[in-house]
């Protein structure tokens, strides 16, 4: 089971991670504790691999720093699920391998509840049962999933992402 | 079928005709780094992809200007380390601190042309669409495998259209027309498309700059607006790169100029936007103008237009940061430094400054400032408990002689 994490709509990249805590101000190592450092400083300490953070629209607007994202993935974030997200956030974190999901589960979801999310079907299933269904990427976001990011990606098949999209047609 | 501006230069790139939805791989004409994100491309680079040289070192800026000059040994050492990547890599584009803001750098410099792609590590490069390029920014995974290839992937962003009419009124500027389309579509309202200014012929490359560069705080992929005037006098336009009368926008939102006021977006959102003669009074501890929104030679002379002869109120500090070094010569040159300084401002090294709230210019708890910058995120200049207020380098300078949030117009 995986808890749920719910934020509201405009979490930017300074409330996930400030700027002060940077790698290179501080370390990779010390990266993971600082997520969330003022927002939900609790963050850090009880989050557990594979939760899942809900919010609202424009996660991760802001700056172009790929730590943001890093940070909640080595915090173990299993995905993040909002209406829509900030550009270069998104493609940060589908560059990291971290699955997103353009879906709005704010209003069903609670803070702290405990779901299972189904990577097979696309689906939040809720600890009582209920099935939330949740928008499917498409097939070049899946494909960097599938490799673990855009850079076991680029090792594994030598090529980027919308390369293979035309060679195989796909556009 | 008709092309936007964005699937004009992306067709052209790709050697293929491309719309909106379509994912391509595209060489870039330029890739651009800064200081504080320089050495995760690097770590990326080598030891993730395995890549020791960069694929030219001449398509490829490393700007030091985040954090300039560093702050303590933390920073020191990923300068140095920048700065020791840049020589071992040949990257003649490589400029050290004091030369200014990266936007700016790479427009001075010539590294971002009408027509082109040029990806930047900072997220304000849709900068670059001020002179027809398609500017995007990006984080180290996408600039280190652009440097390790040349190529990176995009997908053609639908258009939305901002037609102006008219032209400014006395002491209303190109940040007060950004602003107004900040609240006009939201701080979302373009995410992951680009956005086309037409109807601004008659502004400058630095008025330009301001519309550019802000389009990342609608979300925008790019914001492109199409080469004339100045651009087209300074830079070489492409014959094939012009507004098609039959592009298709995804939304057209009309403006017109003259019905602007004086803007300020209030702490903490960029799109909560009144009009500065309304907001009631609000002092202010901190007024900063610089950036790459607003740090330009037009941006001080306006500021210098409203000092000139007046002092900066008992208890506010002031802080010009020029935009870049060929920005701080001229505006010694005119005349403009030294209305600012007569006026009790302080000048900062040439670079973003008080912006990113890393090094001088940090706001305290409970402090309110007024800046020329593109965002005013919670804890952006320093404090979470500060207050960051967005207006034009005019509206600026009149706060500062008020030590209140004021209405430029009263000064002109």
């Amino acid at each position: 089971m995986a808890r749920v994490w719910l934020f509201g709509e405009d979490v930017d990249t300074d409330q996930i991670v400030p700027g002060r805590y940077a790698p290179y101000m501080t370390s990779e190592e010390e990266l993971p504790k600082h997520a969330f450092i003022e927002a939900r400083p609790e963050f850090a300490r009880e989050v557990r691999p594979g939760d899942i953070i809900v919010a609202g629209a424009n996660f991760g607007c802001g700056s172009s720093r790929e730590y943001a994202p890093k940070a909640l993935k080595l915090c173990g974030v299993g995905a993040i699920i909002a209406p829509g997200f900030a550009r270069i956030f998104f493609r940060n974190a589908l560059n990291l391998g971290i699955p997103l999901f353009e879906t709005d589960l704010t209003g069903v979801l609670r803070d702290g509840q405990e779901v299972t999310l189904d990577m097979e079907r696309y689906v939040v299933v809720t600890d009582a049962g209920q099935e939330y269904p949740l928008k499917p990427p498409p097939d070049f976001v899946r494909e960097i999933w599938e490799a673990g990011s855009t850079v076991a990606y680029f090792r594994r098949y030598g090529r980027l992402p919308g390369q293979r999209a035309r060679e195989q047609g796909g556009e | 079928m008709g092309l936007t501006l964005s699937e004009q230069i992306i067709s052209h790139a790709a050697g293929r005709e491309v719309h909106a939805g379509d994912l391509v791989v595209v060489p870039v004409d330029c890739a651009m780094g800064v200081d504080s994100i320089t050495p995760s491309i690097i770590d990326v680079m080598r030891n993730e992809l395995g890549v020791e040289r960069v694929f030219d070192p001449d398509k490829i800026a490393i700007i030091i200007d985040h954090v300039a000059p560093a702050v303590n040994i933390a920073t020191a050492n990923a300068q140095a380390k920048v700065r020791r990547f840049a020589m071992e890599q040949g990257i003649r584009h490589f400029y050290d601190v004091g030369r200014g803001v990266c936007h700016q750098v790479m427009i001075e410099e010539g590294l971002a042309g009408p027509g082109q792609i040029v990806i930047g590590s900072d997220s304000h490069s849709t900068s670059y669409g001020a002179v027809g390029a398609f500017g995007c920014g990006m984080g180290a995974t996408d600039i280190a495998l652009a440097w390790a290839t040349g190529h990176t992937w995009l997908k053609v962003p639908e258009t939305i259209c901002i037609r102006a009419r008219g032209n400014f009124s006395a002491g209303v500027t190109a940040k007060d027309l950004t602003l107004w389309v900040e609240q006009a579509l939201g701080a979302d309202g373009a995410t992951y498309r680009a956005v086309e200014y037409h109807g601004v012929d008659m502004l400058s490359l630095a008025s330009r700059q301001t519309l550019a560069c802000m389009t990342t705080e609608l979300g925008a992929k790019a914001g492109i607006i199409p080469p004339s005037g100045e651009v087209a006098e300074r830079f070489r336009v492409p014959e094939w790169l012009r507004v098609d009368p039959n592009a298709q926008y995804e939304r057209i939102v009309e403006v017109d100029l003259n019905s602007l006021v004086p803007l300020v977006a209030v702490s903490p959102r960029v799109d909560d936007v009144r009009p500065a003669a309304e907001l009631g009074d609000i002092r202010v501890d901190q007024v900063f103008i610089g950036t790459c929104t607003n740090g330009r030679l037009e941006d001080l002379r306006m500021a210098a237009r409203i000092l000139r002869g007046r002092r900066v109120a008992p208890g506010v500090r002031m802080l010009v940061v020029p935009a870049s070094s060929q920005v701080l010569m001229d505006a010694m040159a005119d005349g403009t430094l030294a209305v600012l300084l007569e006026a009790g401002a302080t000048i900062g090294t040439p670079g973003c400054g008080p912006c990113i709230g890393r090094h001088m210019g940090v706001l305290g708890d409970g402090e309110v400032a007024i800046s020329t910058a593109n965002r005013n995120f919670r804890g952006r200049m320093g404090s979470p408990n500060a207050e960051i207020y967005l207006g034009s380098p005019a509206t600026a300078a009149a706060s500062a002689v008020t030590g209140r949030i004021t209405d430029p117009r009263e000064f002109l």
